[in-house]
């Protein structure tokens, strides 16, 4: 009876398992594997290499990481600029303002669609033939003609547009998470403060900022998470990598898998190292936080 | 002591310079979508010349047209059937699993919620190049059954997470009511645990459905027959080598946009606690 009860448990989580084991935990361990290989993806034989693919990594692989450089740079301009106007956004939506709720929902819009529409929308609209660029055309009309530019065709600017672009579609994120964390200070707190004569700014940075460190961090977190592996919203903006100018590790992944001459080893081993980049960044920002407390 | 109208008059400045900062925000939000509808419903040759915010003649076949191109409304169906099988499955074994972990006794029941928490923590960025493998290996590959079984597995981690959770705070005694009664495990699970979870399930559901719905690199290296595209993927097909027909790209890109926009305008209340209850527990 016993038995037949445990039995009968199993087969609540079977399902679960089962599918999770085949579509997830194997394909977890075959990128170790793989990755000290030197295979094709069709061939029968895979040459063992041991580490080579990591050297190559390491050592030889430029474009590889110009990609991470890339992804660095779209990833700081989310950390900073993005996040400092979803905090200013959050907390002006914490007030006793009217529309509060209209805001909330608009501001999730963006995040809601995929990058690739994101990514084709936007190209649309800054997009450069014969001049029809709408965000040109702005300047143009506000006064500021010689501000036009062909900002997805201009190796100097067009990593910048990505990140923009990556910004106007993510920011929803952040702003939800904010204003969940700011709603859990009780309002008690800033009216005592302001018995106690704090003006706005103090009670800023006395309360608000020391209570929301947690929620920055995770914030964060995610930020970077996100934006370093971004990549389809690149595919829909700029069409692919503009010769490295707008490479990212995943678009170099794809690359190595399926290049007239696959390396589905060296693809597997790209991705372990970015992976690990990825795991030590987050780790540090989580001890940060700790620190901070 | 000021008067008590500097205070009124001071107040309603900072309020509006809010309400103009959020607004501008909002509007930059929309815009995009916005000039994205109206350019749908224009012609290739007044794409660029006209630049009103209103066409002057709505060219609805636009939206006729970019379905029949190429198989375009086909890969519509296809992804409202991988998005309404992934959702459906995920939600009865993600149910099942979270209840399992959350109310029965079996050995190893720590070890195995722990595997599924662990893959929400790390990511592994290259697992779409064993993926592929594997699914060629199985002769998946290239198949819709393959494609929906990635969409399960990948859903399935914060599902069983939202769900366990969930059954972990809610009472035992209506359970305990229906086993006196001599309900079987699975009658109680059916027959009370779903129906109490509801709320949880709207939040699986949502999130899901943008999930899959929206996915890009899995459904890129799977398919290679047109046939069994998703929109996602479809889209490039718009994008002509030399010429793009923009019209009709913006017409493809607000069916593959505006069922998600009208889901989430539905649902929105659920997306919003989901985030929520994700950000206090995380």
């Amino acid at each position: 009876m016993k038995i037949k009860d445990t039995l009968e448990n199993y087969v609540f989580v079977l399902p679960a398992v089962v599918i999770f084991s085949i579509f997830y935990i194997i394909p977890f361990i075959w990128v170790f594997q793989l990755g000290l290989f030197e295979w094709d993806g069709i061939s029968f034989t895979k040459v063992f290499v041991g580490l080579a693919n990591f050297k190559e990594i390491f050592l030889q692989d430029n474009n590889w990481w110009q990609s991470i450089w890339n992804a660095g740079y779209i990833t700081l301009i989310a950390l900073t600029f993005q996040n400092i106007l979803v905090f200013m956004l959050a907390w002006a939506c914490d007030r006793e303002i009217r529309m509060k709720n209209f805001y909330r929902v608009i501001f999730f819009i963006p995040p809601v669609l995929s990058e690739i529409v994101v990514g084709m929308v936007w190209r649309f609209i800054i997009n450069d033939i014969e001049g029809a660029n709408i965000i040109n055309r702005m300047l143009a009309a506000a006064g500021f003609p010689n501000l036009m530019h062909h900002w997805l065709s201009d190796p100097k600017t067009v990593l910048t547009t990505v990140a923009i672009v990556h910004c106007w579609k993510g920011f929803g994120w952040g702003f939800l998470i904010f204003l969940a964390g700011l709603q859990t200070i009780p309002h008690q707190l800033y009216e005592s403060a302001r018995v106690d004569g704090a003006n706005a700014w103090q009670s800023m940075k006395k309360i608000t900022i020391p209570l929301m460190i947690p929620v920055m961090v995770l914030v964060a977190i995610l930020t970077v998470l996100g934006s370093m592996q971004a990549f389809a919203l690149i595919l829909g903006l700029v069409g692919g990598e503009f010769a490295g100018h707008t490479s990212v590790p995943v678009l170099r992944i794809l690359a190595s898998m399926r290049s007239s001459s696959p390396r589905f080893g060296y693809a597997c081993a790209q991705g372990i190292s970015f992976g690990m980049i990825l795991v030590i960044i987050s780790f540090i920002q989580y001890r940060f936080s700790k620190k901070g407390q | 002591m000021k008067h008590a109208l500097y205070y009124k008059s001071k107040r309603f400045l900072t309020n509006a310079l809010i309400h103009i900062f959020l607004i501008s925000v909002a509007i930059t939000c929309l815009y995009p979508l916005f000039w994205m509808i109206v350019s749908s419903l224009k012609t290739q040759d007044i794409i660029f010349k006209d630049i009103s915010l209103i066409p002057h003649q709505f060219h609805f076949e636009n939206y006729v047209n970019a379905l029949k191109e190429e198989g375009f409304g086909r890969s519509f169906v296809n992804s409202v059937f991988y998005t309404s099988s992934s959702v459906f499955s995920i939600v009865i074994i993600a149910s099942l699993a979270g209840y399992a972990f959350s109310r029965l006794r079996f050995p190893g029941r720590i070890a195995l919620f722990y595997m599924f928490m662990a893959a929400m923590m790390i990511p592994i960025p290259a697992s779409f190049v064993p993926l592929y493998f594997l699914l060629n290996k199985l002769h998946l590959r290239d198949t819709p059954i393959g494609y929906i079984l990635c969409m399960i597995s990948v859903g399935l981690s914060v599902s069983i997470f939202l769900l366990k959770t969930f059954f972990d705070r809610i009472p035992r005694e209506l359970e305990d009511a229906a086993r006196i009664d001599g309900c079987s495990k699975m009658g109680i699970w059916w027959h009370v645990a779903l129906p109490l979870a509801k709320p949880v399930l709207a939040v699986v559901i949502v999130f899901n459905a943008l999930n899959i719905w929206n996915e890009y690199i899995l459904a890129l290296i799977i398919f290679d027959s047109r046939k069994f595209m998703p929109l996602q993927v479809a889209l490039q097909i718009f994008q002509g080598e030399f010429v793009t027909n923009y019209p009709l790209l913006m017409a493809g890109l607000t069916i593959a946009a505006l069922p998600i926009i009208i889901v989430y305008l539905l649902m929105q209340k659920y997306i919003i606690k989901g985030i929520t209850s994700g950000a206090v527990v995380g």
